[in-house]
């Protein structure tokens, strides 16, 4: 790992401003950071450490929703009482993430600018051609081993896999970023590859996650996250479904549902056709696996990952009717 | 790239303060290992996937080898060496030794201190829930069914 310099932040505007010259990166968990420049991906001159900031590590939960603190760490979510009756796709998403000491570590904030795992991407000693590392240089993952990359939202230039889990549940729920006094949809905060993969999230240098608001609502009320692996614990999803439902006082016709996938897509992806589908429909398996397969319209597969695009929407199917059957 | 100097780092581990002059870049694992002699501490991965760098920062499960030294300023660090009290070995200790819950070893103190801390986050109520919550510390003679006895076992002795 090459050497850099180190700066305790004294607060967020001395953070911001010192993360905003060039070289300077934020420093909080460290779970992608540290790792990424041993790996010779991240080569900060200047690592700004947020940790010891006070007061955005707190969880406030009432009826409109909940704010979290961009420094609240991921273990700390999962486990909060609230988080866990209110909002429990957010805090399944969470515990099904990474390690008990990872999610010790990792911050909430820090969670949003996870990079991906493409191996090809974490690798420049092996392979130079990365879009992502280097624009313009290629994609060494497309003709490459391709099981773990992306089916949907993918360009010529990146098929990289966005890893993570959390964020699906959030643009399910439609929370928002705060960026300091800047509100953005959690859904607009990650962006597509398209010509430009190395540019993966609307934030701009002398910006820094504060906090991020999820708004309360009868289908994270009733929510889940299914994680489906290849291995049952520490692991990145093969294919994963946040879902919230909430059902007509009949009990049986869908009022709202709310559907977003992980494991499959280049940044979190809400499934909206999957909704408006079922949205007014007798929940029933059928009506339900049909809709689903809506949730990987426009996929398209670089050879082994081609799994992807049959097994989730079995996992969306799976989560709805587990939900429903869960009065 | 110029030669970044050294900076001051003051540590707290094990209950002992300790005054280090540290390249910023260097971990928690390796100001450990390297600097202070405390060896229990194992490198495994160095990248996250391990676990056999586990130790308790502020009484909570991290791992040093993603840890800036640095970063830990402030906090208090508990490592293997920390564990038992007084020439008493730690029920958690105690528990590996009877169930005979290692073979090489190399994972085991990760593996301690991350039971230790499964124990105490309530996080070791059935056996399923024990291999979920110690999931990040792998163990490659794959001594697992003795690991789950063992952490089970001192479960029950710190809940009595």
């Amino acid at each position: 790992m090459r050497d850099f310099s180190y700066l305790r932040a004294t607060s967020a505007d001395a953070a911001r401003q010192a993360a905003a010259l060039p070289g300077a990166m934020l420093l909080a968990g460290g779970t992608t950071l540290i790792d990424l420049a041993k790996c010779g991906v991240a080569e900060p001159d200047t690592l700004v450490d947020i940790t010891h900031l006070e007061g955005l590590d707190r969880i406030e939960i009432d009826e409109r929703g909940a704010i979290i603190g961009a420094l609240a760490r991921m273990g700390h979510v999962a486990d909060h009482a609230d988080i866990k009756s209110r909002f429990p796709a957010i805090s399944e998403a969470l515990w099904q993430a990474a390690s008990a000491q990872i999610r010790n570590m990792a911050t909430i904030g820090g969670n949003l600018m996870q990079r991906t795992r493409c191996p090809y991407f974490r690798d420049p000693s092996n392979f130079a051609a990365c879009n992502k590392r280097e624009p313009g240089s290629g994609c060494s993952a497309i003709g490459g081993v391709t099981r773990g990359h992306a089916v949907l939202g993918t360009s010529e230039a990146c098929i990289a896999l966005y890893p993570g889990d959390l964020a699906a549940a959030l643009v399910a729920f439609d929370a928002v970023v705060h960026l300091g006094d800047r509100r953005i949809p959690v859904d607009d905060f990650f962006l597509l590859p398209g010509t430009t993969p190395d540019k993966e999230h609307a934030i701009e240098p002398g910006e820094m996650i504060t906090a991020i608001e999820i708004p309360a609502s009868a289908a994270a009320r009733r929510s889940t996250y299914l994680k489906v692996r290849d291995r049952q614990s520490y692991e990145f999803a093969a294919a994963s479904a946040a879902v919230g439902l909430e059902l007509e006082s009949d009990g049986r016709t869908i009022r709202d549902l709310r559907v977003a996938l992980g494991g499959v897509a280049t940044k979190p992806w809400r499934a909206r056709a999957v909704e408006e589908a079922l949205k007014g429909k007798v929940l029933e398996p059928e009506t339900v696996r049909a809709a689903s397969l809506l949730a990987v319209e426009g996929a398209v597969d670089h050879g082994a990952n081609h799994y992807k695009i049959e097994l989730a929407p079995r996992v969306v199917a799976r989560a709805i009717l587990k939900l429903g059957e869960a009065a | 790239m110029t030669k970044m100097t050294k900076i001051p780092v003051h540590l707290d581990i094990n209950g002992h303060h300790h005054d280090l002059q540290l390249e910023p870049r260097v971990t928690l694992l390796d100001a450990l290992r390297d600097r202070l002699g405390l060896t229990g501490t194992k490198k495994g991965c160095d990248h996250g996937q391990c676990g056999a760098c586990t130790v308790h920062v502020d009484g909570e499960r991290v791992l040093a080898c993603l840890t800036l030294a640095a970063q830990a300023e402030g906090r208090t660090i508990t490592t293997i060496e920390g564990l038992a009290r007084e020439g008493e070995l730690h029920p958690v200790q105690a528990a590996f030794l009877k169930q005979d819950a290692f073979q090489c070893g190399y994972c085991t103190p990760g593996q301690i201190m991350s039971a230790v801390a499964c124990i105490r986050e309530g996080h070791a109520g059935s056996d399923d829930e024990i291999r979920e919550y110690m999931a990040g510390n792998l163990c490659r003679c794959g001594a697992y069914p003795h690991i789950v006895a063992a952490v089970r076992q001192a479960a029950l002795e710190v809940a009595s």
